[in-house]
Protein backbone atom coordinates (compact mmCIF):
# COMPACT_ATOMS: atom_id res chain seq x y z
CA UNK A 1 0.00 0.00 0.00
CA UNK A 2 2.75 2.50 1.30
CA UNK A 3 5.20 4.16 -1.54
CA UNK A 4 8.44 2.43 -1.23
CA UNK A 5 9.66 5.97 0.42
CA UNK A 6 7.34 6.06 2.86
CA UNK A 7 8.46 6.42 6.02
CA UNK A 8 4.82 6.67 8.01
CA UNK A 9 1.75 6.07 6.06
CA UNK A 10 -1.34 6.08 8.19
CA UNK A 11 -4.47 4.04 6.16
CA UNK A 12 -7.97 4.83 7.08
CA UNK A 13 -7.11 6.13 10.84
CA UNK A 14 -10.14 7.54 12.53
CA UNK A 15 -10.62 8.63 16.29
CA UNK A 16 -13.46 9.08 17.86
CA UNK A 17 -13.70 10.16 21.48
CA UNK A 18 -15.25 7.93 24.56
CA UNK A 19 -17.68 11.49 24.48
CA UNK A 20 -18.59 10.21 20.90
CA UNK A 21 -17.08 13.65 19.31
CA UNK A 22 -15.83 12.60 15.90
CA UNK A 23 -12.08 14.12 16.27
CA UNK A 24 -10.53 12.66 13.17
CA UNK A 25 -10.65 11.33 9.57
CA UNK A 26 -10.68 8.99 8.03
CA UNK A 27 -7.41 10.17 7.11
CA UNK A 28 -4.76 8.74 4.54
CA UNK A 29 -1.27 9.84 4.58
CA UNK A 30 2.05 8.74 3.92
CA UNK A 31 5.29 11.12 5.09
CA UNK A 32 7.82 10.27 2.62
CA UNK A 33 11.45 10.15 3.75
CA UNK A 34 13.24 13.03 4.81
CA UNK A 35 10.17 15.30 3.96
CA UNK A 36 9.04 18.27 5.44
CA UNK A 37 5.19 18.12 6.00
CA UNK A 38 2.95 20.82 7.14
CA UNK A 39 -0.75 20.57 8.52
CA UNK A 40 -2.77 23.43 8.35
CA UNK A 41 -6.99 23.34 9.37
CA UNK A 42 -9.18 25.10 11.20
CA UNK A 43 -9.31 25.20 14.97
CA UNK A 44 -10.45 22.16 16.51
CA UNK A 45 -10.06 20.47 13.05
CA UNK A 46 -8.39 17.58 14.86
CA UNK A 47 -4.46 18.61 13.64
CA UNK A 48 -3.33 18.32 17.46
CA UNK A 49 -5.15 14.45 17.12
CA UNK A 50 -3.48 13.39 14.16
CA UNK A 51 -0.33 14.29 15.85
CA UNK A 52 -1.33 12.34 18.69
CA UNK A 53 -2.05 9.24 17.04
CA UNK A 54 1.11 9.22 14.88
CA UNK A 55 3.27 9.46 17.99
CA UNK A 56 1.29 6.83 19.64
CA UNK A 57 0.43 8.98 22.26
CA UNK A 58 -2.98 8.10 21.64
CA UNK A 59 -4.51 5.01 19.84
CA UNK A 60 -6.65 5.25 16.50
CA UNK A 61 -10.21 4.38 16.80
CA UNK A 62 -9.90 2.63 13.40
CA UNK A 63 -7.37 1.83 10.86
CA UNK A 64 -3.72 1.68 10.77
CA UNK A 65 -0.31 3.69 11.05
CA UNK A 66 3.03 2.32 10.30
CA UNK A 67 6.31 4.01 11.19
CA UNK A 68 9.36 2.59 9.49
CA UNK A 69 7.23 -0.38 8.25
CA UNK A 70 6.27 -1.32 12.03
CA UNK A 71 2.70 -0.69 13.58
CA UNK A 72 2.74 2.51 15.97
CA UNK A 73 1.58 0.82 19.31
CA UNK A 74 3.18 3.56 21.71
CA UNK A 75 5.31 6.00 21.09
CA UNK A 76 8.21 4.13 18.65
CA UNK A 77 12.29 5.09 18.94
CA UNK A 78 13.22 7.26 17.05
CA UNK A 79 10.25 9.50 17.12
CA UNK A 80 10.38 13.05 18.40
CA UNK A 81 7.59 15.50 19.99
CA UNK A 82 8.14 19.36 20.61
CA UNK A 83 4.79 20.39 21.77
CA UNK A 84 2.92 23.75 21.63
CA UNK A 85 3.41 24.53 25.54
CA UNK A 86 6.30 25.43 27.24
CA UNK A 87 7.18 21.73 28.18
CA UNK A 88 10.65 22.62 29.69
CA UNK A 89 11.74 20.94 32.99
CA UNK A 90 11.37 24.08 35.08
CA UNK A 91 13.47 22.39 38.08
CA UNK A 92 16.46 21.32 35.77
CA UNK A 93 18.92 23.99 33.84
CA UNK A 94 19.66 24.08 30.32
CA UNK A 95 22.02 21.60 29.91
CA UNK A 96 20.47 19.21 32.37
CA UNK A 97 17.05 19.71 30.11
CA UNK A 98 18.50 18.88 26.82
CA UNK A 99 20.29 15.57 28.65
CA UNK A 100 17.24 14.39 30.41
CA UNK A 101 16.77 12.11 27.68
CA UNK A 102 20.16 10.82 27.16
CA UNK A 103 20.85 10.26 30.26
CA UNK A 104 17.32 8.28 30.55
CA UNK A 105 18.54 6.21 27.45
CA UNK A 106 22.11 5.41 29.86
CA UNK A 107 24.14 7.04 27.41
CA UNK A 108 28.22 7.12 28.36
CA UNK A 109 28.64 10.80 30.01
CA UNK A 110 31.61 11.88 27.40
CA UNK A 111 28.56 10.95 24.55
CA UNK A 112 26.13 13.13 26.46
CA UNK A 113 28.13 16.17 27.13
CA UNK A 114 29.10 16.01 23.20
CA UNK A 115 25.48 15.87 21.45
CA UNK A 116 24.22 18.14 24.49
CA UNK A 117 27.36 20.69 23.38
CA UNK A 118 26.44 20.66 19.94
CA UNK A 119 22.30 20.76 20.35
CA UNK A 120 22.98 24.01 22.51
CA UNK A 121 25.76 25.03 19.96
CA UNK A 122 22.82 24.32 17.21
CA UNK A 123 19.77 25.82 18.91
CA UNK A 124 22.14 29.03 20.51
CA UNK A 125 21.77 28.45 24.32
CA UNK A 126 25.32 27.58 24.57
CA UNK A 127 25.91 30.91 26.93
CA UNK A 128 22.87 29.94 28.68
CA UNK A 129 23.67 26.16 29.74
CA UNK A 130 23.39 26.97 33.37
CA UNK A 131 20.51 29.29 33.13
CA UNK A 132 17.00 28.06 34.45
CA UNK A 133 13.60 28.09 32.17
CA UNK A 134 12.54 30.60 34.05
CA UNK A 135 15.50 32.76 33.36
CA UNK A 136 14.50 32.90 29.97
CA UNK A 137 12.14 34.07 27.35
CA UNK A 138 9.15 31.68 25.57
CA UNK A 139 10.98 31.34 22.61
CA UNK A 140 14.43 30.57 24.38
CA UNK A 141 12.42 27.99 26.31
CA UNK A 142 10.64 26.46 23.36
CA UNK A 143 14.77 25.90 21.92
CA UNK A 144 15.14 24.40 24.91
CA UNK A 145 12.23 22.24 24.13
CA UNK A 146 13.72 21.46 20.76
CA UNK A 147 16.95 21.10 21.26
CA UNK A 148 16.40 18.57 24.09
CA UNK A 149 14.15 16.54 21.25
CA UNK A 150 17.33 16.69 18.84
CA UNK A 151 19.81 15.20 20.87
CA UNK A 152 17.72 12.17 20.54
CA UNK A 153 18.33 12.18 16.75
CA UNK A 154 15.28 11.39 16.10
CA UNK A 155 14.18 10.13 12.47
CA UNK A 156 10.65 11.50 12.49
CA UNK A 157 10.05 14.90 14.03
CA UNK A 158 6.46 16.34 15.06
CA UNK A 159 5.51 19.57 15.92
CA UNK A 160 2.12 20.68 17.52
CA UNK A 161 2.37 24.17 16.54
CA UNK A 162 5.15 24.68 18.38
CA UNK A 163 5.89 28.53 17.92
CA UNK A 164 2.11 28.96 18.11
CA UNK A 165 2.78 31.24 21.60
CA UNK A 166 5.87 33.25 19.64
CA UNK A 167 5.43 36.54 18.08
CA UNK A 168 5.62 36.65 14.56
CA UNK A 169 9.54 37.73 14.12
CA UNK A 170 10.62 35.46 16.94
CA UNK A 171 8.41 32.62 14.65
CA UNK A 172 9.95 33.58 11.17
CA UNK A 173 13.53 32.85 12.67
CA UNK A 174 12.54 30.20 14.60
CA UNK A 175 11.02 28.32 11.10
CA UNK A 176 14.91 29.24 9.88
CA UNK A 177 16.24 27.26 12.49
CA UNK A 178 13.46 24.38 12.34
CA UNK A 179 14.54 24.12 8.36
CA UNK A 180 18.32 24.07 9.12
CA UNK A 181 17.54 21.52 11.70
CA UNK A 182 16.00 19.71 8.96
CA UNK A 183 18.04 20.05 6.26
CA UNK A 184 20.98 18.70 8.82
CA UNK A 185 19.37 15.60 10.30
CA UNK A 186 17.91 14.53 7.61
CA UNK A 187 14.43 13.77 9.26
CA UNK A 188 11.34 13.67 8.40
CA UNK A 189 9.61 16.48 9.59
CA UNK A 190 5.42 16.73 10.43
CA UNK A 191 4.58 20.64 11.87
CA UNK A 192 1.24 21.05 12.55
CA UNK A 193 0.35 25.07 12.37
CA UNK A 194 -2.52 27.33 12.03
CA UNK A 195 -0.02 30.12 10.18
CA UNK A 196 -0.73 29.32 6.52
CA UNK A 197 2.87 31.59 5.46
CA UNK A 198 4.72 29.22 8.37
CA UNK A 199 3.69 26.67 6.78
CA UNK A 200 4.11 27.72 2.92
CA UNK A 201 7.33 29.17 4.44
CA UNK A 202 8.59 25.52 5.30
CA UNK A 203 7.28 22.50 3.93
CA UNK A 204 8.00 20.46 1.09
CA UNK A 205 4.28 19.48 1.11
CA UNK A 206 1.02 20.92 2.68
CA UNK A 207 -1.55 19.07 3.83
CA UNK A 208 -5.20 20.94 4.17
CA UNK A 209 -7.63 19.45 6.66
CA UNK A 210 -11.38 20.06 6.65
CA UNK A 211 -12.95 21.50 9.33
CA UNK A 212 -14.13 18.36 12.36
CA UNK A 213 -13.73 15.41 11.39
CA UNK A 214 -10.76 16.49 10.16
CA UNK A 215 -10.02 15.00 6.76
CA UNK A 216 -7.34 16.26 4.34
CA UNK A 217 -9.41 18.37 1.42
CA UNK A 218 -5.76 19.39 -0.50
CA UNK A 219 -2.32 18.50 -0.71
CA UNK A 220 -0.16 21.34 -2.05
CA UNK A 221 3.00 20.48 -3.54
CA UNK A 222 5.63 23.66 -2.67
CA UNK A 223 8.47 22.84 -4.99
CA UNK A 224 10.84 24.86 -2.90
CA UNK A 225 14.50 24.09 -3.15
CA UNK A 226 15.86 22.38 -0.14
CA UNK A 227 18.44 25.35 0.80
CA UNK A 228 15.56 27.72 0.96
CA UNK A 229 15.23 29.91 3.87
CA UNK A 230 11.99 32.93 5.35
CA UNK A 231 13.32 35.17 3.11
CA UNK A 232 11.47 33.09 0.15
CA UNK A 233 8.29 34.80 2.10
CA UNK A 234 9.23 37.27 -0.95
CA UNK A 235 9.20 35.17 -3.78
CA UNK A 236 6.26 35.58 -5.92
CA UNK A 237 5.41 31.79 -5.99
CA UNK A 238 5.10 32.22 -1.78
CA UNK A 239 1.64 34.65 -2.42
CA UNK A 240 0.13 32.28 -4.63
CA UNK A 241 0.63 29.14 -2.69
CA UNK A 242 -0.31 30.59 0.83
CA UNK A 243 -3.84 32.26 -1.82
CA UNK A 244 -4.24 29.07 -3.16
CA UNK A 245 -3.95 27.20 1.00
CA UNK A 246 -6.75 30.19 2.13
CA UNK A 247 -8.62 29.30 -0.99
CA UNK A 248 -8.93 25.74 0.52
CA UNK A 249 -9.65 26.20 3.98
CA UNK A 250 -11.84 29.31 3.99
CA UNK A 251 -15.10 27.14 3.84
CA UNK A 252 -13.63 25.06 6.47
CA UNK A 253 -12.80 27.69 8.96
CA UNK A 254 -16.27 29.24 8.43
CA UNK A 255 -17.80 25.94 8.95
CA UNK A 256 -15.36 25.85 12.05
CA UNK A 257 -17.00 29.63 13.60
CA UNK A 258 -20.20 28.35 12.81
CA UNK A 259 -20.69 30.57 9.49
CA UNK A 260 -22.28 29.14 6.10
CA UNK A 261 -19.40 29.84 3.55
CA UNK B 1 16.40 41.81 51.61
CA UNK B 2 19.04 42.96 53.76
CA UNK B 3 17.10 45.91 54.80
CA UNK B 4 14.00 43.98 55.71
CA UNK B 5 15.72 41.53 58.02
CA UNK B 6 17.34 44.06 59.86
CA UNK B 7 14.08 45.59 60.50
CA UNK B 8 12.49 42.51 61.76
CA UNK B 9 15.47 42.01 64.00
CA UNK B 10 15.36 45.29 65.22
CA UNK B 11 11.46 44.66 65.77
CA UNK B 12 12.21 41.39 67.57
CA UNK B 13 15.04 42.91 69.94
CA UNK B 14 12.70 46.17 70.44
CA UNK B 15 10.00 43.60 71.74
CA UNK B 16 12.81 41.59 73.72
CA UNK B 17 13.80 45.11 75.29
CA UNK B 18 10.68 45.92 76.63
CA UNK B 19 9.79 42.84 78.25
CA UNK B 20 13.13 43.06 80.20
CA UNK B 21 12.45 46.67 81.31
CA UNK B 22 8.77 46.33 81.98
CA UNK B 23 9.94 42.99 84.43
CA UNK B 24 13.52 44.94 85.78
CA UNK B 25 10.68 47.80 86.89
CA UNK B 26 8.86 45.75 88.39
CA UNK B 27 5.96 46.74 86.17
CA UNK B 28 4.84 43.07 86.23
CA UNK B 29 5.12 40.90 88.93
CA UNK B 30 7.89 37.88 88.69
CA UNK B 31 5.30 35.41 89.49
CA UNK B 32 3.50 36.62 86.55
CA UNK B 33 6.59 37.24 83.88
CA UNK B 34 9.97 36.48 84.21
CA UNK B 35 12.65 39.01 82.27
CA UNK B 36 13.65 37.43 79.37
CA UNK B 37 17.31 37.35 80.53
CA UNK B 38 16.63 35.10 83.19
CA UNK B 39 14.29 32.84 81.14
CA UNK B 40 17.86 32.31 79.08
CA UNK B 41 19.85 32.44 82.58
CA UNK B 42 17.61 29.43 83.55
CA UNK B 43 17.00 27.69 80.56
CA UNK B 44 21.35 27.47 80.63
CA UNK B 45 21.04 25.77 84.08
CA UNK B 46 18.56 23.30 83.17
CA UNK B 47 20.43 21.88 80.42
CA UNK B 48 23.43 21.94 82.21
CA UNK B 49 22.00 20.06 85.32
CA UNK B 50 20.67 17.32 82.93
CA UNK B 51 16.39 18.56 83.77
CA UNK B 52 15.53 18.91 80.00
CA UNK B 53 17.35 16.12 78.07
CA UNK B 54 14.78 13.52 78.82
CA UNK B 55 11.56 15.51 78.49
CA UNK B 56 13.22 16.83 75.02
CA UNK B 57 14.07 14.03 73.57
CA UNK B 58 11.06 12.39 73.94
CA UNK B 59 8.67 15.07 72.39
CA UNK B 60 11.34 15.00 69.61
CA UNK B 61 10.78 11.47 69.07
CA UNK B 62 7.27 11.78 68.93
CA UNK B 63 7.37 15.05 67.00
CA UNK B 64 9.13 13.30 64.35
CA UNK B 65 7.20 10.16 64.30
CA UNK B 66 3.89 12.31 63.83
CA UNK B 67 5.42 14.44 61.23
CA UNK B 68 7.38 11.65 59.03
CA UNK B 69 3.65 9.39 59.33
CA UNK B 70 1.98 13.20 58.43
CA UNK B 71 3.90 13.27 55.65
CA UNK B 72 3.55 9.71 54.61
CA UNK B 73 -0.01 8.95 54.72
CA UNK B 74 -0.76 12.92 53.31
CA UNK B 75 1.01 12.04 49.92
CA UNK B 76 -0.29 8.23 49.91
CA UNK B 77 -3.97 9.72 50.88
CA UNK B 78 -3.52 12.93 48.26
CA UNK B 79 -2.01 10.67 45.61
CA UNK B 80 -4.84 8.30 45.63
CA UNK B 81 -8.05 10.99 46.11
CA UNK B 82 -6.14 12.46 43.21
CA UNK B 83 -6.05 10.05 40.83
CA UNK B 84 -10.11 9.02 41.82
CA UNK B 85 -12.22 12.05 40.78
CA UNK B 86 -15.12 10.99 42.34
CA UNK B 87 -13.62 10.40 45.89
CA UNK B 88 -12.33 13.98 45.24
CA UNK B 89 -15.40 15.36 44.57
CA UNK B 90 -16.97 12.95 47.91
CA UNK B 91 -14.15 14.34 50.25
CA UNK B 92 -13.49 17.60 49.23
CA UNK B 93 -15.64 19.43 51.85
CA UNK B 94 -14.04 17.14 54.59
CA UNK B 95 -10.44 18.04 54.01
CA UNK B 96 -11.28 22.04 53.66
CA UNK B 97 -13.00 21.79 56.94
CA UNK B 98 -11.12 19.62 58.96
CA UNK B 99 -9.61 22.48 60.72
CA UNK B 100 -13.00 23.50 61.97
CA UNK B 101 -12.68 20.05 64.08
CA UNK B 102 -10.66 20.42 67.52
CA UNK B 103 -8.34 16.81 66.91
CA UNK B 104 -7.92 17.13 70.57
CA UNK B 105 -11.19 15.98 71.27
CA UNK B 106 -9.98 12.69 69.74
CA UNK B 107 -6.94 12.48 72.14
CA UNK B 108 -8.87 10.19 74.88
CA UNK B 109 -9.91 7.28 71.99
CA UNK B 110 -6.52 7.53 70.63
CA UNK B 111 -5.27 6.78 74.39
CA UNK B 112 -8.13 3.85 74.76
CA UNK B 113 -6.85 2.47 71.38
CA UNK B 114 -3.06 2.82 71.81
CA UNK B 115 -2.64 2.86 75.74
CA UNK B 116 -0.54 5.87 77.63
CA UNK B 117 2.38 5.88 75.47
CA UNK B 118 4.06 7.94 73.30
CA UNK B 119 2.03 6.28 70.61
CA UNK B 120 -1.40 8.25 71.18
CA UNK B 121 0.52 11.57 71.23
CA UNK B 122 2.32 10.35 67.94
CA UNK B 123 -1.18 9.60 66.91
CA UNK B 124 -2.88 13.21 67.67
CA UNK B 125 0.05 15.03 66.52
CA UNK B 126 -0.11 13.01 62.87
CA UNK B 127 -3.99 13.34 63.13
CA UNK B 128 -3.35 17.01 63.03
CA UNK B 129 -1.12 17.37 60.74
CA UNK B 130 -2.23 14.89 57.88
CA UNK B 131 -5.11 16.73 56.12
CA UNK B 132 -2.22 19.95 55.42
CA UNK B 133 -0.21 17.29 53.35
CA UNK B 134 -3.03 15.65 51.63
CA UNK B 135 -4.45 19.02 50.67
CA UNK B 136 -1.01 20.09 49.44
CA UNK B 137 -0.48 16.75 47.27
CA UNK B 138 -3.94 17.28 45.07
CA UNK B 139 -2.46 20.78 44.69
CA UNK B 140 1.16 19.68 43.84
CA UNK B 141 -0.56 16.85 41.33
CA UNK B 142 -3.21 19.35 39.71
CA UNK B 143 0.16 21.45 38.84
CA UNK B 144 1.78 18.57 37.30
CA UNK B 145 1.23 20.17 33.40
CA UNK B 146 -0.48 17.91 31.69
CA UNK B 147 2.54 18.33 28.97
CA UNK B 148 4.96 16.78 31.11
CA UNK B 149 3.22 13.87 31.68
CA UNK B 150 3.29 13.64 27.50
CA UNK B 151 6.60 14.28 27.58
CA UNK B 152 7.75 11.61 29.73
CA UNK B 153 5.19 9.07 27.05
CA UNK B 154 7.66 10.80 24.95
CA UNK B 155 10.33 9.09 26.29
CA UNK B 156 8.91 6.23 27.08
CA UNK B 157 8.96 6.24 30.91
CA UNK B 158 6.68 3.92 33.06
CA UNK B 159 5.04 4.99 36.09
CA UNK B 160 7.85 5.17 38.47
CA UNK B 161 10.28 6.66 36.48
CA UNK B 162 7.57 9.22 35.44
CA UNK B 163 6.64 9.80 39.48
CA UNK B 164 10.31 10.10 40.25
CA UNK B 165 11.36 12.20 37.41
CA UNK B 166 8.75 14.19 36.26
CA UNK B 167 5.57 14.49 38.72
CA UNK B 168 7.70 14.64 42.24
CA UNK B 169 10.25 17.66 41.16
CA UNK B 170 7.07 18.97 39.39
CA UNK B 171 4.83 19.03 42.68
CA UNK B 172 7.54 20.16 44.69
CA UNK B 173 7.06 23.76 45.49
CA UNK B 174 3.52 22.63 46.70
CA UNK B 175 4.76 19.42 48.47
CA UNK B 176 7.26 21.75 50.77
CA UNK B 177 4.48 24.08 51.75
CA UNK B 178 2.66 20.63 53.23
CA UNK B 179 6.09 19.96 55.01
CA UNK B 180 6.11 22.71 56.29
CA UNK B 181 2.88 23.14 57.46
CA UNK B 182 2.95 19.71 58.63
CA UNK B 183 5.37 20.18 60.76
CA UNK B 184 3.51 23.07 62.60
CA UNK B 185 0.88 21.28 62.82
CA UNK B 186 2.52 18.06 64.45
CA UNK B 187 4.92 19.84 66.93
CA UNK B 188 1.54 21.96 68.14
CA UNK B 189 -0.44 18.46 68.51
CA UNK B 190 2.47 17.01 70.07
CA UNK B 191 3.00 19.67 72.77
CA UNK B 192 -0.45 20.19 73.48
CA UNK B 193 -1.24 16.45 74.08
CA UNK B 194 1.79 16.09 76.33
CA UNK B 195 -0.11 19.24 78.05
CA UNK B 196 -3.11 17.10 78.50
CA UNK B 197 -2.48 13.97 79.60
CA UNK B 198 1.29 12.19 79.48
CA UNK B 199 4.14 11.63 81.89
CA UNK B 200 6.98 13.35 80.28
CA UNK B 201 8.07 15.50 77.35
CA UNK B 202 8.43 18.85 76.67
CA UNK B 203 4.69 20.13 76.93
CA UNK B 204 4.17 17.93 80.46
CA UNK B 205 7.16 19.89 82.13
CA UNK B 206 5.68 23.08 81.05
CA UNK B 207 2.57 22.11 82.92
CA UNK B 208 4.23 20.92 85.42
CA UNK B 209 6.16 23.23 86.33
CA UNK B 210 3.17 25.91 85.99
CA UNK B 211 1.40 24.07 88.44
CA UNK B 212 4.44 23.57 90.78
CA UNK B 213 4.90 27.43 90.48
CA UNK B 214 8.16 27.28 89.02
CA UNK B 215 7.49 30.27 87.53
CA UNK B 216 11.26 30.87 85.58
CA UNK B 217 11.35 27.30 84.71
CA UNK B 218 8.44 27.39 82.94
CA UNK B 219 9.22 30.52 80.75
CA UNK B 220 12.75 28.58 80.11
CA UNK B 221 10.60 25.56 78.80
CA UNK B 222 8.65 27.93 77.06
CA UNK B 223 11.69 29.85 75.69
CA UNK B 224 13.03 26.62 74.35
CA UNK B 225 10.04 25.05 72.68
CA UNK B 226 9.66 28.34 70.70
CA UNK B 227 12.95 28.03 69.81
CA UNK B 228 12.76 24.47 68.82
CA UNK B 229 9.94 25.48 66.61
CA UNK B 230 11.35 28.79 65.13
CA UNK B 231 14.71 27.18 64.05
CA UNK B 232 13.34 23.91 62.51
CA UNK B 233 10.70 26.31 60.49
CA UNK B 234 13.47 28.10 59.35
CA UNK B 235 15.28 25.81 58.86
CA UNK B 236 12.73 24.32 56.11
CA UNK B 237 12.23 27.84 54.69
CA UNK B 238 16.04 27.82 53.89
CA UNK B 239 15.69 24.43 52.28
CA UNK B 240 13.00 25.21 50.32
CA UNK B 241 14.81 28.00 49.24
CA UNK B 242 17.75 26.62 48.01
CA UNK B 243 15.30 23.99 45.95
CA UNK B 244 12.76 26.21 44.84
CA UNK B 245 14.89 29.19 43.94
CA UNK B 246 15.87 29.03 40.28
CA UNK B 247 13.04 28.07 39.36
CA UNK B 248 9.98 30.50 40.23
CA UNK B 249 8.43 31.98 37.07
Amino acid sequence: MSTPTAHATLRGVTRIYPSLVHALGPVDLDLRQGEFFSVVGPSGCGKSTLLDVLAGLSAPTSGTIAFEGRPVNGVPDGVGVVFQEDSSFAWLNVQDNVAFGLRRAGMEAAEIKRRVEYALGFMGLRDFATAFPAQLSGGMRQRVCIARTLVMQPRLILLDEPFGALDQQTRLLMGDELLRLWRETGATVMLITHALDEAAMLSDRVGVMSSRPGCFIDLAVTDWPRARDSRIVSDPAFGLLTARLWSSLRAESMKAIGRVA
Amino acid sequence: MRGVALTRLGVIAAFIALLEALCRFGIVKPLTLVAPSRMVGTLIDLIQAGDVGDDAARTAIEVAGAFVLAILLGVSIGAVIHAIPRLRRAVAPVLVSWYAVPSFVFYPLFIALLGLSEAPLIAIGAFSATPAMVVATISGLDRVPRVLRRVARVHRMGFWDTLRHITLPSALPSLFTGVKLAFAYAFIGVIAGEFILSGGGLGYAIAYAYESFETAKMYALMLLVLGVGVAVNAGLHTWEGRLLRRRQR
